[in-house]
């Protein structure tokens, strides 16, 4: 499989990916470990809660997003990481049994002032359901290494 | 947990330190960021993070678990005290999340929250939203994350 390189990230739509079904199990299991608030874990009191029944959260559907852009393409992406995320907006509930596709846009692609061998492309990922609401919209830029730079990694 | 009332805008506070095992780093990434840098100790210390790295949402993470821990701690302090107790609602979102530097395995970041700002919700009488800055630093004081979140916070006294 050829390796994406920073020249194959031209702005706009680049892909859409998934879908990846994310059960109660998987919701209780993150919440129990990360994010142990009742409208994560608890059905009565999540229904009391300003999110109307259990609800995912919003760290694990980040999480989620991370290996759907994982499986979509930067795990065959010459990726260095990247130095944060500009932005997340989470927008509606993530829900037991949500099946979830990502569509991933190109905002900006540039080559690094400080690394020259590397540019940062910066997407605009949005996280929707299977009736298509958007769930999650997350902009965060990846270093990624240049086409014919020797492998500095 | 505090009521909207009781915040004060510069107001800082220390929710928990964690341990980054190699073990824990590994079993995060290879549920949600399979990359060869989160997974492999040689691959690590051939990356740009020089060792073993935890994912980012690794660490997102942890700080929100360590946030949550201080948040039940309050809640049952409140319940001891016989106080009435602020039951938190859902966050819209964050900004300006930042990977400052790695954290590699055996690393202990400690997290902490401010407030930055606040003001009453338009949509949701009695709520109000809070505007945080979280930070992690290691066990040699770096900075190593830091993001800009938000959370609605129940009102102490709500409109009638």
């Amino acid at each position: 499989m050829t390796t994406l390189t920073f020249e194959d990230f031209k702005p706009g739509r680049f892909g859409t990916f998934g879908p990846r079904r994310v059960t109660r199990e998987e919701i209780l299991e993150f919440a129990g470990e990360f994010d142990p608030q009742p409208m994560h874990l608890d059905e009565a009191a999540a229904k009391r809660s300003m999110l109307k029944g259990l609800s995912g959260s919003g760290w694990h559907l980040c999480s989620v997003m991370m290996r759907l852009l994982f499986d979509g393409f930067i795990g065959r992406t010459a990726s260095l990481g990247s130095p944060g995320v500009s932005e997340v907006r989470w927008m509606a509930p993530l829900r037991p049994d949500d099946e979830l596709t990502l569509d991933v846009d190109v905002v900006e692609a540039r080559v690094s002032k400080s690394r020259p061998g590397t540019g940062i492309v910066t997407f605009k990922s949005t996280a929707r359901n299977a009736a298509g609401v958007a769930l999650c919209e997350m902009t965060s830029p990846i270093i990624v290494r240049r086409a014919g730079v020797a492998a500095e990694r | 947990m505090f009521f909207y009332e009781e915040l004060e805008i510069g107001q800082r506070r220390e929710v928990g330190s964690y341990t980054f095992t190699a073990e824990a780093i590994k079993k995060f990434a290879a549920k949600y960021d399979p990359q060869r840098f989160h997974l492999d100790e040689e691959e690590g210390r051939k990356s740009l993070f020089g060792g073993l790295a935890a994912s980012g949402w690794h660490v997102g993470s942890v700080c929100m678990k360590m946030m949550v821990a201080d948040g039940q701690r309050l809640i049952r302090e409140a319940i001891a005290r016989g106080e009435k107790v602020a039951v938190w609602g859902p966050s819209p979102g964050f900004r300006d999340l930042r990977w400052i530097r790695p954290v590699l395995a055996g690393d202990t970041i400690t997290f902490s929250t401010g407030v930055e700002s606040k003001r009453l919700s338009d949509s949701r009488p009695g709520w109000g939203i809070l505007q945080s800055r979280s930070i992690g630093v290691n066990q040699r004081g770096e900075e190593v994350y830091s993001f800009r979140g938000s959370a609605f916070v129940p009102l102490r006294d709500p409109p009638a």
